[in-house]
């Protein structure tokens, strides 16, 4: 059997010739179109891949594509942040999270700067690293700071099993993972919503399974494709959307949820993680997310009988759950609900950019300000951009089929 | 084990013993070895002088070790200007209860480097301070090197021309990956070596082949996106880099594809890129690919007017979008 190699995992759906015949049937498709698409890619992984790849300069001009809150680290407000601060703050502690967490601002400061006063705040690879630092560290108290959608529970849950049969007593999660399809629904209920097409997440979907976007499509009637991160992944994702609506238009065709991305996700996910989920985890009342407010039923917390590991009941006295606001001038929240776009906020590479964020759009490369930001193709002049037409006449001479 | 102790940096018998023993016997030139206050020099006509402080965790990389990368940094910053690489100072900040088998590889590995690019450590100096006060080992160096160009036609970055083409010397992001894959918590196996090298050879070759190198960087720190950026803004034009023109390796790719980073924004520490007349691309490459080091060199984009400041990506598939300079820490995405 050949072995496999890393080119096998992408380079097919890198491939310039099927990107630009998609984007020619994307084009034709597009003409038949009753409305405008505004199609919301909830995942920020997406909002990564179509900025990194310029995938929105091959699409026409009746197709937009509107930035979703699915960015971990984006949707973190304040408050959250400070109580991790807080708990790095207090004697002999190290608090552990992942990867750019780090530098999301709370009200004051954020993890990176407390970390410089001399405060130990690690971040991780991976989440498996929390339990070897906590065996390093028997005299500490260790807290994990838990973080992110349904991709990454899982991780968190398998070494909070492995914490309690390793018997150790030193160590504490705080948990602030968020669900995403209550995210959805409370942006979709929005009379103002815009949005009537949805690309549903790459990684979420292989854990909880394509299922969970069913009561979307029932309640608010519009198409759902599961896509993969992928540039050729996203392209055929939207010609499917194209292809559902054109049929909804023409023979009545109800809205479905499809699975582009079906070399890694089913309909009904990892059942195995899922199970493993709700042997520790159960929703909270609510979750007030960064820029979108109180969401019910939208976050995650240890179950009760695992009071004495969940930071947040142990270190109570430590923690304020006051809600703070976002910066006055800051529009993450707009931009999260696809109301606003990154250039249209005043501070948006003046006084914010990657390396100073004010607000969390900007933090993360998955958040819509910072991939606006990194990949400035708002800074291009329109008349550059007619490499859509060239490409089209490319493809087409070609012949290549998809 | 022998250790470097606090008295090792005493200026006393343990200094002079460490000095004889370890850098005399690997450094040793006459320059040196008159062990004068100051050296002195002579050279004639046009002079280039740089320095550069080096401190990377480990202290050994596969490819390399902190040593290497004193010498070679400093000695590729001269080659950017066209500078035959001639005198160099060295100083050592030593915490103590360092191993002196290390220190005496890092001090091996120095030499070894001095041999390949032919220039001297003409002076030096050392301190050990206690521990905690650095991160085991931090070296410097100063290098001054002789051009022997007409100064009209040095390298510079303020001289990149519209209708210019674009060479990058190599695969580009192999020290970053490799630093990167070496952290202990990443836990990574791999056979990336890092591109730790002298460059003087290859741009020796070229100036002697005639090619009008109008700019010459290495792409270190900041790597091939901040390169790119400082030359755009210096210059005031516009680099159009086509981006599936920009050779890759496959440990460096699939670092990237598994930790959310990109290959332009990682260090490097022997690849550098050339800005040149477009006729000149063809020998050019073919100066370049006789050295085992560039044989991967490739042509990878044009300057022009189009957007003057910036570095405009072309994908294969007819978008585009700008480069940007890294900013921040590099961290990794989180799903």
């Amino acid at each position: 059997m050949r072995q496999l190699k890393l080119q096998d995992l992408y380079q097919g759906f890198r491939n310039p010739q099927t990107i630009q015949a998609l984007a020619l049937q994307i084009q034709q498709k597009a003409t038949q179109l009753a409305q405008p698409l505004r199609i919301m890619e909830v995942c920020g992984g997406h909002t990564h891949t179509i900025m990194k790849y310029g995938l929105n300069q091959l699409l026409p001009d009746n197709i937009e594509f509107i930035h979703g809150p699915g960015c971990p680290v984006c949707i973190m407000p304040k408050e959250r942040i400070d109580q991790a601060i807080s708990l790095a703050q207090m004697d002999n502690t190290i608090l552990l999270t992942l990867g750019d967490m780090i530098r999301v601002p709370g009200s004051k400061s954020n993890l990176a700067r407390e970390r410089a006063k001399g405060f130990d705040i690690r971040a991780l690879y991976s989440p498996v690293d929390v339990l070897q630092i906590a065996q390093e560290n028997p005299d500490k108290k260790v807290i994990f700071f838990a973080i992110g959608f349904e991709t990454t529970t899982p991780m968190t849950v398998a070494v909070i099993e492995k914490a309690l049969a390793l018997t150790l007593d030193n160590l504490y999660f705080h948990i602030n993972h968020v669900l995403v399809p209550p995210a959805v629904d409370g942006i979709l209920s929005d009379a103002q919503c815009q949005i009537n097409a949805l690309i549903g997440p790459s990684h979420v979907s292989v854990i909880s399974g394509a299922k969970i976007y069913q009561p979307l499509v029932d309640l608010y009637q519009l198409p759902i494709v599961v896509s993969g991160f992928e540039p050729v992944d996203v392209m055929q994702s939207i010609l499917m959307i194209i292809q559902q609506v054109i049929a909804q238009q023409t023979v009545g065709q109800k809205a479905t949820v499809e699975i582009q991305y079906s070399r890694a996700v089913t309909w009904e996910g990892n059942q195995k993680a899922q199970q493993l989920i709700n042997d520790y985890l159960e929703p909270r009342s609510h979750f007030r997310w960064r820029g979108l407010g109180d969401i019910p039923l939208s976050g995650l917390q240890l179950k009760a009988e695992y009071s004495a590991i969940d930071a947040e009941k142990v270190f109570a006295d430590q923690l304020s759950n006051e809600p703070i606001d976002d910066h006055k001038l800051c529009i993450c929240g707009d931009i999260l609900k696809g109301l606003s776009k990154p250039q249209d906020c005043k501070v948006f590479g003046r006084g914010c950019d990657p390396s100073r964020p004010l607000g969390s759009c900007m933090v993360s490369s998955e958040g819509a300000c910072n991939a606006y930001y990194r990949y400035a193709e708002v800074s291009l002049p329109k008349s550059r951009k007619s490499s859509v037409e060239k490409s089209a006449k490319l493809a087409k001479s070609e012949r290549v089929s998809v | 084990m022998k250790i470097i102790e606090l008295s090792h940096g005493g200026g006393g018998a343990e200094t002079q013993q460490l000095i004889q023993q370890l850098f005399y016997k690997y450094f040793g030139n006459e320059i040196l070895l008159k062990a004068e206050d100051a050296a002195v020099l002579s050279i004639e006509g046009q002079v280039a002088f740089t320095t550069d402080s080096f401190t990377v965790s480990p202290l050994f990389f596969k490819g390399g070790d902190i040593g290497k990368l004193a010498v070679v940094g400093t000695v590729n910053d001269l080659a950017m200007v066209g500078a035959e690489p001639l005198y160099l100072s060295c100083g050592f900040m030593i915490e103590e209860g360092l191993p002196f088998s290390s220190l005496k590889k890092i001090v091996q590995s120095m030499a070894k480097e001095l041999l390949n690019c032919g220039a001297k450590i003409v002076c030096g100096d050392t301190k050990v301070v206690p521990r905690g006060a650095v991160d085991q080992l931090f070296i410097n160096t100063s290098g001054i090197g002789q051009i022997k160009s007409l100064p009209n036609a040095m390298p510079s970055a303020h001289n990149l021309q519209v209708g210019d083409a674009i060479i990058v010397s190599r695969d580009i992001g192999r020290h970053g990956a490799v630093i990167l894959a070496a952290r202990e918590s990443l836990n990574l196996q791999s056979d990336l070596e890092s591109d730790c090298t002298v460059l003087w050879p290859a741009v020796k070759a070229l100036i002697e082949a005639g090619i009008e190198c109008h700019a010459l960087r290495d792409a270190t720190r900041g790597g091939l996106a901040a390169l790119l950026n400082e030359w755009a803004e210096t210059s005031q034009v516009c680099l159009e880099i086509e981006e599936g023109k920009i050779p890759l390796c496959e440990p460096v790719q699939g670092l990237c594809e598994l930790l959310g980073f990109d290959a332009y924004d990682f260090a490097n520490e022997g690849t550098f890129a050339i800005s040149l007349p477009a006729e000149q691309v063809a020998t050019a490459l073919e100066v370049l690919q006789q050295f085992e080091f560039c044989v991967n060199a490739a042509e990878i984009g044009r300057v022009s007017d189009f957007q003057p400041g910036l570095v405009v990506l072309q994908t294969p598939w007819g978008s585009q979008r700008v480069l940007e300079l890294p900013k921040g820490e590099l961290l990794p995405r989180i799903c």
